[in-house]
């Protein structure tokens, strides 16, 4: 059970200084683990004989990002309680999240690929009690928000100077809770926090226009005071450059709109509803994917084993 | 000169002011303690402790959906998160308390007032019946319904000393002293209130008055009856309905709650897998409630202490023919 920082310890760790450059190799080690998400998320899918590909593949990018540059939070700092923290709303998209974790070393490529298996700790959504690394338990749309917001809040509390960041689905927002949180997180002032919305523009059964509108979007959350950032969210420096601006936001909490494809990488999935899954992936379609995804055959052998 | 009107049932001695009043006293002691408030502070007693400790009064509006699930992210950064609003709003959150509170094992407490018929005149949409019901069939998740003033101070102290999310029930109307200040309160452990060996009485929240009433009702018909406090609903103390079993072979269950699923339900399941007898169960019989006074509803939903006289002659009757 989670420990509250001594009050002898209260005392703020220095903020994050604005990058003045990416460094160069920054953004293709990204890429190239953004690559490495999408052919595991596809590999542990194929493995567990269902999943949700589509939203696992449209979120790879922003979560190398995260995980490789902006949070605060390394495999040997996971008690650590001024660490940043990272909560998987779309809890769904776990496989990307085991993929983004294994990538960074907070769990096992291997173990991973054991997804949605009997006695698994990879359930088939993130579960904290199997690995604290994920924060929270998660796959009740619009929770891990609320979730995330009271993590900003208890580490105001306790003068940390440690940020939390939420990452959402498009369809994740028709759930009411969502907008008591966007409400609650302005009205407190909780610039600790950054929602990112993986906006795919689709969900289970359809586009968000066909089951529920969703724009104007950006305008929703201007109106409910938030700091609103749309970028494209597979383009890197555009993401590290928007988790940059959002952590020096003062008075608000932010949001990345990060536009994105859905199925993004595997030319079969992008942009076609039914890939939100959960689907069964064939022998064939999991190497077609993986080789759409940069995977070398000696790598789909090893995946698909 | 117009002054603010006083809200009804502040300063007197129902189990919400009970409970506020120490929570606000045991705040210095437990300095990770924070309160989330959903704008009901006047009605569920923690305005004693926005008073006393306004920085560590966290303020969510009328939104408990996101209150329960943020008191998650509360609890994952060390505090010790009290979730307090009406019992029937606790419902409208039950799903967020079992993902982020009780799944994901956090140590936060949601604290119910308004449960039940005791609810009076706002009417059968605010009374729920229904929460113990649902919060015991969550994992994990303890459930207490203290009987009185005292007892929900004490419950209060260890609720706040136990690791792990808690429901507790309290109470809007002024209840009745059942216990004197040398009252012990243990999570889990059931208690006799009073000895008997024909049937057992057990009860919980305000109906632990009314069964001790009842067994004087009976005891002047020569009926022995015990009462057991069971301010502990889950997990359920089986070693003592057991011994309660043996001693009296006859149960009544009397609950401010559905009939199904509650008390009666923990009761019922305990002892059918262990010592079977007849039980009969006081309540509410799968209905809503209604507008009234809380006697007046008592009356009518069969809570008094005379339907638990009668239930105790008819569980009686029922172990003789049973011989």
């Amino acid at each position: 059970m989670a420990q509250a920082i001594p009050f002898d310890r209260r005392a703020p760790v220095q903020s994050k200084q604005p990058l003045k450059a990416l460094p160069p190799n920054l953004v293709n080690d990204i890429a190239a683990s953004a690559a490495f998400v999408r052919q595991h998320a596809i590999a542990s899918i194929y493995h567990a004989g269902s999943g949700h590909p589509g939203g696992a593949m449209s979120c790879a990018d922003i979560l190398a990002c995260l995980f490789g540059a902006e949070l605060n939070f390394w495999p040997d700092a996971v008690d650590d309680p001024h660490r940043d923290r990272f909560v998987l709303s779309k809890g769904h998209a776990a496989p990307a999240l085991y993929a983004v974790g294994a990538q960074y070393g907070f769990c096992n490529k291997r173990e991973a690929l054991s997804l949605r298996k009997l006695n698994s700790k990879f359930q088939g959504h993130p579960h904290v009690l199997d690995m604290p690394w994920v924060e929270t338990s998660t796959g009740s749309l619009g929770q891990g928000f609320s979730v995330a917001l009271g993590m900003a809040m208890g580490l105001k509390i306790q003068k940390s100077q440690a940020r939390v960041y939420a990452l959402l689905g498009d369809g994740e927002l028709q759930e009411g809770e969502v907008w008591e949180a966007a409400m609650c997180a302005a009205h407190h002032q909780l610039d600790n926090l950054c929602a990112i919305i993986d906006y795919n523009k689709m969900q289970s059964d359809d586009r968000n226009d066909a089951i529920m509108r969703l724009e104007p979007l950006a305008a929703k959350f201007r109106a409910f005071d938030w700091a609103v950032i749309e970028i494209d969210g597979h383009d890197i420096p555009e993401i590290l450059g928007a988790l940059r601006r959002a952590s020096s936001t003062h008075g608000r909490p932010s949001l990345l709109i990060a536009h994105t494809v859905k199925g993004k990488g595997v030319p079969y999935m992008e942009n076609v509803p039914t890939w939100h899954g959960s689907v069964k992936l064939t022998q064939q379609q999991a190497k077609g994917a993986l080789a759409a995804l940069g995977a070398t055959r000696e790598q789909i052998m090893e995946f698909l084993a | 000169m117009s002054a603010a009107p006083a809200l009804i049932a502040q300063g007197n001695d129902s189990l919400r002011e009970a409970f506020g009043k120490a929570l606000s006293s045991l705040a210095d002691e437990f300095k990770d303690v924070v309160v989330l408030d959903a704008d009901i502070a006047g009605g569920t007693g923690v305005h004693h402790f926005r008073k006393s400790h306004p920085d560590r009064f966290l303020q969510f509006g009328i939104a408990e959906q996101n209150m329960m699930a943020a008191a998650g992210g509360l609890a994952a950064t060390g505090l010790i998160p009290i979730v307090t609003t009406f019992a029937v709003f606790c419902l409208r959150a039950v799903e967020q308390a079992r993902l982020s509170l009780a799944y994901a094992g956090r140590n936060a407490k949601i604290v119910a007032s308004h449960p039940g018929l005791d609810v009076g005149p706002d009417g059968g949409s605010a009374q729920a019946l229904e929460d113990m019901a649902a919060f015991r069939a969550i994992p994990g998740m303890t459930v207490i319904s203290p009987a009185d003033p005292i007892e929900m101070k004490l419950a209060t102290r260890a609720m706040l000393e136990f690791k792990g999310p808690v429901y507790m029930r309290t109470g809007r109307s002024p209840a009745k002293r059942v216990f004197g200040d040398d009252h012990k309160f243990e999570i889990g452990k059931g208690h006799i209130v009073r000895d008997g060996k024909d049937v057992t009485i057990v009860a919980c929240g305000v109906e632990v008055a009314r069964a001790v009433e009842a067994a004087d009702l009976l005891a002047a018909e020569g009926i022995d009856a015990r009462v057991v406090n069971m301010a502990t609903i889950k997990p359920i103390d089986k070693q003592l309905l057991i011994r309660c079993a043996k001693h009296t072979g006859a149960f009544v269950t009397a609950e401010d709650h559905n009939i199904l699923g509650g008390l009666g339900g923990a009761v019922a399941e305990s002892l059918a897998a262990t010592m079977p007898c007849p039980i009969e169960f006081v309540g509410v019989k799968d209905a809503f409630g209604a507008s009234g006074e809380p006697e007046e509803l008592a009356e009518q939903f069969g809570l008094t202490a005379p339907h638990i006289a009668e239930a105790a002659r008819r569980a009686i009757a029922r172990k003789k023919k049973a011989k």
